[in-house]
């Protein structure tokens, strides 16, 4: 696109009609519905959005006003952005599997007045809080199952307006007026307010406009060469900005084709069927396919055992530096492309991963062991390292510099600064224009000279490469000064497959302990191969071959912090293993599945003061929340375990 | 509940049934109406799947009249029963343990399929057509049911709520007009229960479905059913609305464990 294009089309539904006239036949989306995958072009796309946002003018909506869009990923509510974008409404995803309370919270705050939801349970939670909404007007819902006795005075099918819409558009005059409206649509208007999760405190409402979105958008696909041909797999929820900017700005702005899955539970099927060419998943998915390759390898056959390990090892030693271009010797290459073709290839059109060219994670630091697996056997995985108030890039790992513990370069057109207290701050086009109705807090973030803030405390390598330790307020220190970098911890445990979640504890105490979350899939499998009887979650936590277990990786943990000087005093001294799992719906995780640590010591007190009072066992009491809402208690002794820790001579006295 | 329920669609008359010197079923009567959640309840023993056997025709009772839509049979074959429009899911679970999901649920398709078997074999013609036609109708039933990620997964390899959600989609691949479902909750626990309880009640508002359900779990009965038969000891003790019934002191003595020791969740 040109220049002088770029500056016409400067909002996404002016993109999405250059795109019907442009690649009108070009598949837009795609989405798996009774067995087979549907698609719609882009033509198709744009009408149904024109009919919709009539659809939309007719029920009242205008500009300005707030657009709910709740559900998964579907063709449909994505066009339904596009469509609250085409009046100049401004859309606003939400967290779909959020529980009512969080919902009523953002709904509230960004008053809105329309609801574009997926399906009666969506309906349901809504209808639950509808007395703090007086500014909602209608819900609209895509799926009509379980909705026919419903009151409809304020629900509407969606299908219903659409054809309403598309009846008015065969008037001239609402056609004119509709193009009208469209085009009065400004690069400088606010394009969505996505709500942030938030580790702490309640959510906020970043603003961002078309330019943002737009820069933001093309930076990544100038970086990664990004066409219409691309295929990409919309998984992730809609309300994050890493699912807005990469299954909607650059879709539409490159024009590739988004697919939609079935449902949550048929995802890894579905990317098989559909080989994306472009992928983004944060850690915690890397890590499952892995697990669940590892947990079935332990199953198979000898020989298949004995050409999976052969072939791992040589991928270890010579995978990366192949997908990297270096120089590596005839017989080596030769050894790989036979792994390539025994064992690489098959685990990657496993993965739905053979037609990837770049793929990102992000989100979270990923484990240098599991990026370098994926990266081994061909998959060209790469870092970034991004938040919604910049659009989502702030750096980016560039082709050939690849490395499991930085997060890159600088993005495209994007400036980061240290500040003395060694917190990242960053400007460029994707800076957000401000939380929603919160000018404090926007002011606490941005600096006068239009620099974010991020939070995170982080330093560049000799290489120009960005390397992020730890949130800034959770960095902390031991009371005989050694520093205290919980996330740091606790991601080198959860590098373990056993462990899912962990949680550690050391700010302003004279050693480090931790709580432990055991993966139940891992664990489980282990506890089957072993016979570890077991009937509940709670029972396999506390037996003591488990515990056992985690004691090595602790160990292990350990010994990796001792190599590094400025750690060896936050090696782990004490842990225990949890009897629950960590539930966002319980509030101990948020909802993108963060650790939510304030919340975490406040509930698990006693199990805390057991930690550091000495004691064998904690006693712990608390309220469970099922999914549907409703209640439990789980309680109970949990076992506390001492690790020894080898004092090293020489950096005690540096620490 | 705002549904209306319509004509009677099932009426069982007088019916008795022994086996050699047991007495399974005596002299029981009621009605099925178009359209209505109709819970036959009762301890154990008390007549409750003979009764659903009867009804679909895998016994024969030795006295008494079913009439089904106007016909009245008296020693009808399940595959009559079938044909007729009576789906049923078993207390034990009876799916084909190695075959697929998505196969299990087009078995049930089977009384449906018209094209002749040269055709079918050769996968030409009406044959195609049809069984397009049918995977249609299948995959209608696995979206309904959400069990679209076990689609090509044999059953046997399911947990046990799943294939329970799985026999009631071979049920409703059938298209029935009368759907017997025996026990459709055991051994689940509250959140599968809950689920199957959503299935149910949208099975009966989107199909139109008659429904006869036979259920131990109380709340599920009194939530779901318009109406109640509650049988003991192979009579009929009491019929009528949920409320009706739970007031019933024969009810009461017989489920409360005045008479025996029954549990009454």
């Amino acid at each position: 696109m040109s220049e002088l294009n770029q500056a016409i089309e400067n909002t996404f539904p002016k993109l999405i009609l250059f795109n019907a006239r442009t690649r009108g036949h070009r598949p837009a989306m795609r989405h798996k519905d009774f067995g087979i995958w549907q698609s719609w072009n882009w033509t198709e796309a744009a009408q149904f959005i024109k009919a919709l946002a009539a659809g939309l003018i007719g029920l009242g909506a205008q500009r300005d006003d707030k657009i709910a869009i709740i559900g998964s990923n579907r063709p449909y509510l994505y066009w339904s952005i596009a469509a609250a974008q085409s009046i100049g409404a401004i859309p606003v995803p939400l967290y779909s599997d959020s529980v009512a309370d969080e919902m009523a919270f953002v709904l509230e705050h960004a008053e809105v007045r329309f609801a574009i939801v997926e399906d009666q349970e969506q309906v349901d939670k809504i209808l639950s809080v509808l007395a703090k909404l007086p500014a909602l007007k209608s819900i609209l819902y895509e799926e009509k199952r379980g909705l026919r006795d419903y009151d409809h005075s304020r629900l509407c099918w969606l299908s219903d307006l659409v054809e309403l819409g598309r009846a008015a558009l065969k008037d001239k005059g609402s056609t004119a007026g509709l193009e009208r409206v469209i085009a009065e649509g400004k690069g400088s208007d606010t394009a969505v307010i996505l709500y942030t999760s938030g580790t702490t405190g309640r959510p906020k409402g970043v603003m961002l406009t078309y330019d943002n979105l737009l820069a933001s958008a093309r930076i990544g696909i100038a970086f990664d060469g990004l066409t219409e041909k691309d295929e990409i797999i919309a998984y992730l929820p809609m309300a994050w900005v890493g699912d807005h900017v990469f299954s909607y700005a650059q879709a539409i702005v490159a024009g590739y084709c988004v697919n939609c899955p079935e449902k949550a539970d048929t995802i890894i099927q579905d990317r098989r069927e559909i080989g994306p060419t472009y992928i983004f998943a944060p850690p915690r998915v890397f890590e499952n396919l892995l697990t669940l390759t590892m947990v079935r390898m332990e199953d198979a056959g000898r020989l298949k055992r004995w050409i999976f390990d052969h072939f791992l090892q040589v991928a270890r030693c010579w995978g990366e530096k192949i997908l990297g271009g270096d120089k590596v010797p005839l017989l080596a290459r030769l050894h790989y492309a036979l792994g390539d073709a025994l064992v690489y290839g098959p685990l990657r059109n496993r993965y739905g991963l053979s037609n990837v060219k770049v793929g990102y994670t992000a989100g979270e630091a990923i484990g240098a062991e599991i990026f370098s697996y994926y990266r081994s056997i061909g998959v060209n995985l790469k870092q970034l390292y991004g938040q919604t108030e910049a659009s989502v890039y702030v750096t980016l790992q560039p082709d050939g510099e690849i490395k499991p513990d930085t997060v890159g370069r600088p993005a495209p057109s994007v400036d980061i600064r240290l500040a003395p207290s060694g917190e990242v701050e960053f400007s460029g086009p994707g800076v957000f224009q401000g939380y929603f109705k919160d000018p404090e807090k926007t002011a606490e973030v941005k600096t006068q000279d239009g620099y974010v803030r991020t939070g995170d405390v982080g330093f560049f390598d000799a290489t120009g490469h960005l390397k992020i330790i730890d949130r800034a307020k959770d960095v902390g220190r031991l009371t005989h000064g050694g520093l205290f970098p919980p996330k740091y911890i606790e991601n080198k445990l959860k590098f373990y497959p056993n462990i899912k979640e962990a949680v550690a504890f050391g700010h302003a105490r004279d050693h480090v302990a931790c709580f432990i979350n055991i993966d139940p899939v891992a664990v489980g499998n282990w506890a089957e191969r072993n016979n570890v009887t077991h009937a509940s979650y709670q029972e396999l936590a506390a037996d003591p071959r488990v515990y056992e277990m985690i004691a090595e990786h602790v160990e292990e943990v350990n010994e990796a912090l001792a190599a590094e000087p400025q750690m060896a005093g936050a090696r782990i001294t004490r842990f225990l293993i949890l009897p629950k799992e960590l539930d966002a719906d319980d509030g101990e995780l948020t909802r993108t599945q963060k650790v939510r640590r304030s919340f975490i010591t406040e509930r698990y007190a006693s199990l805390v003061k057991a930690l550091y009072d000495g004691s064998a066992v904690g006693e712990i009491r608390t309220e469970i929340t099922f999914e549907d809402g409703r209640k439990g208690m789980v309680e109970g002794k949990i076992v506390i375990r001492d690790v020894t820790v080898a004092p090293k001579p020489g950096l005690e006295a540096a620490a | 509940m705002t549904r209306s329920t319509g004509d009677v669609i099932l009426n069982v008359e007088n019916v008795s049934l022994r086996f050699g010197g047991v007495k399974a079923v005596t002299d029981i009567s009621f009605d099925i109406r178009k359209g209505e959640i109709r819970a036959i309840i009762g301890p154990n023993g008390a007549g409750k799947t003979s009764m659903l056997n009867v009804i679909n025709g895998v016994y024969h009772p030795q006295k008494g009249t079913i009439t089904f839509k106007g016909r009245v049979r008296k020693a009808m074959q399940p595959y009559q029963a079938a044909k007729s429009g009576i789906a049923r899911t078993f207390q034990n679970v009876a799916l084909f343990k190695g075959m697929s999901t998505l196969d299990n649920i087009m078995s049930g398709r089977y009384l449906r399929m018209r094209s002749n078997f040269l055709w079918q074999l050769f996968y030409l013609g009406p044959a195609r057509d049809e069984e397009i036609a049918h995977r249609r109708k299948v995959e209608e039933i696995i979206d309904f049911l959400e069990i679209q990620h076990v689609r090509k997964v044999p059953v046997g390899k399911l947990p046990y709520g799943l294939q329970k959600r799985v026999e009631l989609g071979r049920a409703l691949a059938m298209e029935p007009e009368l759907l017997l479902l025996d026990e459709p909750m055991a051994g689940m626990n509250l959140e599968e229960k809950e689920d199957m309880s959503r299935y149910i009640l949208d099975v009966n508002h989107e199909f139109g479905t008659t429904i006869a359900l036979i259920e131990h779990d109380m709340g599920v009965v009194m939530d779901l059913s318009d109406r109640v038969v509650v049988l003991d000891y192979g009579r009929k003790i009491a019929d009528g609305t949920p409320s009706e019934v739970k007031a019933n002191h024969a009810v009461l003595a017989a489920y409360l464990g005045v008479a025996h020791q029954e549990k009454s969740r």
